[in-house]
């Protein structure tokens, strides 16, 4: 820049042209500058995923992989269950990228996920051997007025539908209120275990589905690295870390304790015929 | 002078006879529709030749192919890509290393035949005019587009490459793709004479470095024969490669067409009623003229 503005006397004409020059390659900048920045903000408008669609097994953190994805649909074509889709140009998800929506489709968790290791860019991470250590997003029962378990009914589709059956939800059992006399069987979604797969929602019976799977980071809580969880740092160091328990006394018949790690009511002599209400009430007056 | 566009090449159909005037135009539309063909025997017939797409694919199941421009910018938003990306992008800048990097311009990229049809169209209704850009910008836009990964993390060109967009859009269904087509048509149509494929696509730009010092080059060997029809130089989507070569008797330089613009489309060879310009390595007739025009002729 500086030897432009700075007069060389030597050729007048040599300096008009290579101020043109400057001036040309300083309108060329510009120019592919701004086309740089319109394609760069577009980008980044579209390139956000929404928030029903997950990825394949494997994808690394949204950011490294829409850095890494060629978008050459190798991961879609190895699919065998065909429940893979590439973005297309005026879809909701980034263009060309892989992605699925459980509702239509979830990922099947083939033992050997064909999926990943043909992805040549590690887009999708090749150290993902095991199925079930992916983590294509979380489960939520995300409306407890609809789902019919709640309602006391009972249904268990998406318990039994899961890939990872009995460990990604479970079945709590709970008093219902309403009725006074039966349980509902209520499904628990635990995240050391869902691998994000979508079956559950796929198969909820409901016209909307009432459990969702979400990327983990729109649902995923995180505890502040402060908390400790006292039962836990008890067990860890076999007694209680603050006020030692002090000793409870119940005034409790004869053969029969209270125990406080969750066993509740015991009887020493737990014999099943002596077991009911009547007997204890009975023992408790001396027989 | 102004020889109306619909008579270039006749004295070659003349001469040769029409499929020898268009022979190389008819290979290339053979091989730009037979690697699209490729891609979809596979979705559509289930025979799996080549899987995946011109950003990265796997042929036979085995050799990764990886496209060069994807390839520069996953390096440049910092990531290190696996082994098969790296690889596969070996293979492919390799082969166009040695048959000419803009290779892949003329007989492969499918946007190639709609920038083609366009420009046809234009000079049979004689547009004239429209935005001028110089032919660099191509590197230009190859930088911008590079800077664009490093500064966003992401690819974000590909949002964007009317290359990737077209022919994804072909193997794996088309969306609004066909809105990329009609935009280019019409840039090229309408806004510029070879708007897109010679100043603007960034791929291209980086087609041509590869191909740079590549072994297959288009020669103007029999340049005495030339009886100045110029129809070389209208049917050229790169004019300003031929001259050098066809025109650089006196000044020594050699008849290879050296210029890494040159795409190798062979069409010169088709509208010579001369034929003076044949496919050759780039040291045909190159080494006879001496080494001190050898120098003298670094592109
Ligand atoms: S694990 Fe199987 S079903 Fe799931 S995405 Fe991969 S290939 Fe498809
Ligand atoms: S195989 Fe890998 S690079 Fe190709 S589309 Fe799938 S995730 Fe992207
Ligand atoms: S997404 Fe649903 S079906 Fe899949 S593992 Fe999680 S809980 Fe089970
Ligand atoms: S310049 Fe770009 S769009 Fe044109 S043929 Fe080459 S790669 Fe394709
Ligand atoms: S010089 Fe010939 S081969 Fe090269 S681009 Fe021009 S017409 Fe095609």
């Amino acid at each position: 820049m500086s030897e432009a503005t700075e007069n060389k006397p030597t050729n007048a004409a040599r300096t008009m042209s290579r101020r043109q020059f400057l001036a040309d390659t300083a309108r060329t900048a510009c120019g592919v500058g701004l086309l740089g920045l319109g394609i760069g903000v577009y980008s980044d408008r579209a390139g956000a995923l929404p928030a029903n669609a997950l990825r394949p097994p494997g994808a690394k953190p949204e950011e490294d992989f829409l850095a890494a994805c060629t978008r050459c649909g190798l991961c879609v074509r190895d699919c065998p269950y065909d429940m893979l889709h590439l973005g297309k140009m005026g879809d909701d998800v980034p263009l060309g990228t892989p992605y699925f929506f459980a509702r239509e489709a979830g990922c099947e968790m083939c033992e050997d996920i064909p999926c990943v290791p043909v992805c040549p860019t590690g887009a999708l991470d090749h150290d993902l051997t095991n199925i079930n250590d992916s983590r294509m997003g979380l489960a939520v029962v995300s409306d407890e007025e609809t789902c019919i378990a709640f309602l006391g009914l009972r249904c268990e589709v998406c318990f039994n539908i899961c890939p990872i059956r009995g460990e990604a939800i479970t079945l709590d059992k709970k008093h219902n209120e309403r009725t006074g006399k039966h349980s509902l069987f209520i499904p628990t979604v635990h995240s050391e275990a869902c691998t994000g797969c979508g079956k559950c929602e796929e198969a909820c019976i409901l016209d909307e589905a009432a459990i969702r799977v979400l990327p983990n980071h729109l649902v995923q809580g995180k505890l502040q690295a402060h908390y400790r969880k006292g039962w836990e740092e008890k067990a860890k160091a076999g007694e209680a870390l603050v006020t030692p328990d002090t000793e409870h006394r119940y005034n409790l018949p004869e053969g029969m304790r209270y125990e406080h790690a969750g066993e509740g009511l015991i009887m020493d002599d737990a014999d099943a015929s002596k077991s009911d209400a009547i007997n204890i009430l009975n023992r408790g007056f001396g027989d | 002078m102004a020889k109306p566009f619909s008579e270039i090449g006749n004295d070659a159909i003349q001469s040769k006879g029409w499929l020898a005037a268009h022979k190389w135009l008819i290979l290339r539309r053979v091989s730009q529709l037979g690697v699209l063909a490729l891609f979809l025997l596979g979705p559509l017939a289930g025979i799996w030749i080549i899987k995946g797409n011109l950003s990265s694919s796997l042929l036979f199941d085995t050799v990764p192919m990886t496209e060069p421009v994807v390839f520069l910018q996953m390096l440049a938003t910092g990531l290190v890509p696996a082994t098969d990306a790296i690889i596969g992008v070996a293979i492919v800048a390799g082969f166009y290393f040695l048959v000419g990097g803009r290779v892949f311009c003329s007989w492969v990229c499918p946007v190639n035949m709609i920038t083609d049809a366009a420009h046809w169209l234009r000079e049979r209704l004689g547009i004239r005019g429209g935005a001028r850009f110089s032919r660099n910008l191509r590197y230009w836009m190859l930088g911008m587009v590079l800077l664009l990964s490093a500064v966003t993390g992401t690819m974000a060109y590909e949002m964007f490459n009317p290359v990737s967009i077209l022919h994804r859009g072909i193997i794996f269904g088309v969306g609004l793709a066909w809105s990329v087509v009609i935009a280019i048509f019409l840039f090229d149509f309408l806004v510029a004479k070879r708007g897109w494929c010679t100043h603007l696509c960034p791929m291209g730009g980086l087609y041509s470095v590869i191909g740079r010092y590549s072994l297959l080059k288009i020669a103007a060997d029999k340049r005495e024969a030339c009886n100045d029809c110029m129809d070389c130089f209208i049917v050229c989507p790169e004019p300003q490669v031929i001259k050098p070569a066809l025109k650089g008797a006196k000044k020594g330089l050699s008849p290879v067409i050296l210029a890494s613009e040159c795409t190798n489309c062979g069409r010169c060879i088709d509208v010579c009623s001369e034929d003076v310009f044949s496919f050759g390595t780039r040291f045909n007739k190159y080494e006879k003229l001496g080494s001190e025009i050898g120098s003298a002729q670094k592109v």
